[in-house]
């Protein structure tokens, strides 16, 4: 399986770790990565898709043609990303105005939005490529962990762009990390958002804080030894989220917080320097001892 | 006697036009809501703020423009879209939200955190610009030290900045070019 990695903010250029776990995990799984050279950000729906529609579609169709000229579906290792991007894809694909509007923009750097790929999200195509019963197959180190999961909105939500089993219920990411050995733990306000999102931790930090640390709360109440999710927004909200809760009153949760692929990564038996969990803010020591 | 002034919205002070205008920026099913308060109920923002989902399309609805286009609380919806999810009329609320704020920025109501977030995508490529810091990260972990992207590529920021351009979002965010 061919994929174009798109990168987007975050990854590259605060938690670059996720991207090497993603390079050095890919093979094993049998996907190949073609960089997406040139690529920008996606950019962030919730922030430019409310300022200006069609500068938020021209940007992310740049960034889909560079996937088109690849000739490869894109993988995404972040909800924001993957969230704009299919979004956008889905709208130039259908509506042809909108299409021929972007496309007068792109025709000057002799580009054109033309339809031809898809856009993934890397646990859509673990969950539906390789299959829980195979990967439980490649795993070397069995993860026994009780893990809070945090699915993130954009991976599921609108679901008016996306086929999704159940937005308030679903099931898919637990049963991802239940293969590698560990208890996906229920907890109160699961689906509830990390508070990120929509321009809000840049707009109103303080309300954003707070709705991580309302999840946070729940996640250790319900026993959490370490957070696992897909998104690299959420992954940055709850790591550093943790520091800014503990400059601001003194509540420490101290709960390690993985990306869903470093975690696949220690599963299947890369160090957790390859993986660069070292360079979280909250410390993943407790997890790699219960190794 | 009290006059009970700032409980009554005097007929003349609404914009009749507004909620149609909010349709056409992309939020067609705004006329569908029953104020149910669903969204409300559902906001995860709203839980701990004065931010009123239904509230806030209750008075789009109405035609109360300058005060809804002006609010701060437009600004504290995550977009976790589970409103959109639940509305039992399908008047996607978060769209809607949206789509006030398309109208907000245009109105010079844009915030100058989301100005500051907009400039770096123009300068940089990216909303999320690598910092010194983070270069030294990449390199200790055996990555390039500037990720292949608008970072590394010269020329794919320049096409990056001149769709801003064209599109005219340089000026919305009052991005000054040096
Ligand atoms: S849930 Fe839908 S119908 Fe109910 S108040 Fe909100 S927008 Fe209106
Ligand atoms: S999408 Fe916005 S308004 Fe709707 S529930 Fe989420 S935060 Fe609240």
């Amino acid at each position: 399986m061919q994929y174009a990695f798109f990168l987007g903010c975050v990854i590259p250029n605060r938690y670059p770790g996720i991207e090497l776990a993603m390079r050095k995990v890919a093979p094993t799984l049998e996907i190949e990565l073609k960089d997406m050279e040139g690529a920008s950000c996606c950019p962030a729906p919730g922030v430019f898709k409310s300022f200006h529609q069609s500068t938020w579609l021209a940007l992310a169709a740049r960034n889909l043609v560079i996937a088109e000229t690849l000739g490869t579906d894109i993988i995404t290792l972040c909800n924001g990303c993957y969230g704009s991007l299919k979004e956008a894809n889905e709208i130039l694909k259908t509506n042809s105005s909108k299409r021929d509007e972007v496309n007068k923009i792109l025709h000057d750097f002799n580009k054109e939005f033309r339809g031809t790929i898809d856009v993934k999200h890397f646990v859509e195509v673990v969950y539906q490529n390789i299959e829980t019963e195979k990967l439980k197959g490649l795993v070397k180190k069995p993860l026994h962990f009780n893990v809070a999961v945090q699915y993130g909105c954009h991976l599921l939500k609108p679901t008016k762009y996306r086929k999704v089993e159940s937005t308030e219920r679903p099931k898919f990411l637990d049963e991802l990390v239940e293969a590698l050995g560990s208890k996906s733990v229920p907890y109160r306000d699961k689906m509830m958002c990390c508070g990120a999102g929509g321009g809000v931790k840049a707009s109103n930090p303080d309300v954003s804080l707070d709705m991580a640390r309302e999840k946070l709360e729940n996640m250790r109440n319900a026993g959490a030894e370490c957070i696992v999710t897909p998104c690299a927004f959420c992954h940055l909200q709850f790591d550093r989220g943790q520091v800014d809760i503990r400059n601001q009153s003194g509540v420490d949760f101290n709960i390690p917080v993985l990306h869903y692929v470093q975690f696949l990564g220690l599963a299947l038996g890369l160090e957790s320097r390859k993986l660069g969990l070292h360079s979280n803010a909250i410390p993943i020591d407790p997890v790699l001892k219960k190794l | 006697m009290v006059e009970p002034k700032n409980n009554v919205i005097r007929l003349d002070e609404l914009d009749m036009g507004f909620a149609e205008d909010v349709a056409k920026v992309g939020a067609e099913k705004i006329n569908l809501c029953i104020q149910c308060g669903t969204c409300t109920a559902s906001c995860p923002s709203g839980r701990r703020t004065a931010f009123r989902t239904r509230q806030l399309i209750r008075r789009a609805l109405l035609g109360l423009r300058d005060k809804v286009l002006s609010a701060k609380d437009l600004w504290l919806c995550t977009t976790c879209y589970t409103c959109l999810e639940r509305c039992p009329r399908g008047v996607d609320p978060t769209d809607v939200i949206l789509a006030l704020r398309t109208m907000a920025a245009k109105a010079g109501h844009m915030l100058d955190r989301h100005k500051m977030v907009s400039g770096f995508v123009i300068k940089y490529g990216h909303a999320v610009p690598v910092n010194e810091e983070n270069r030294k990260l990449r390199a200790s972990l055996g990555l390039s030290e500037a990720p292949p992207t608008t970072h590394t590529f010269k020329e794919a920021l320049k096409e990056v900045q001149e769709i801003t351009k064209k599109t005219g979002f340089d000026k919305l965010v009052c991005f000054e070019w040096k």
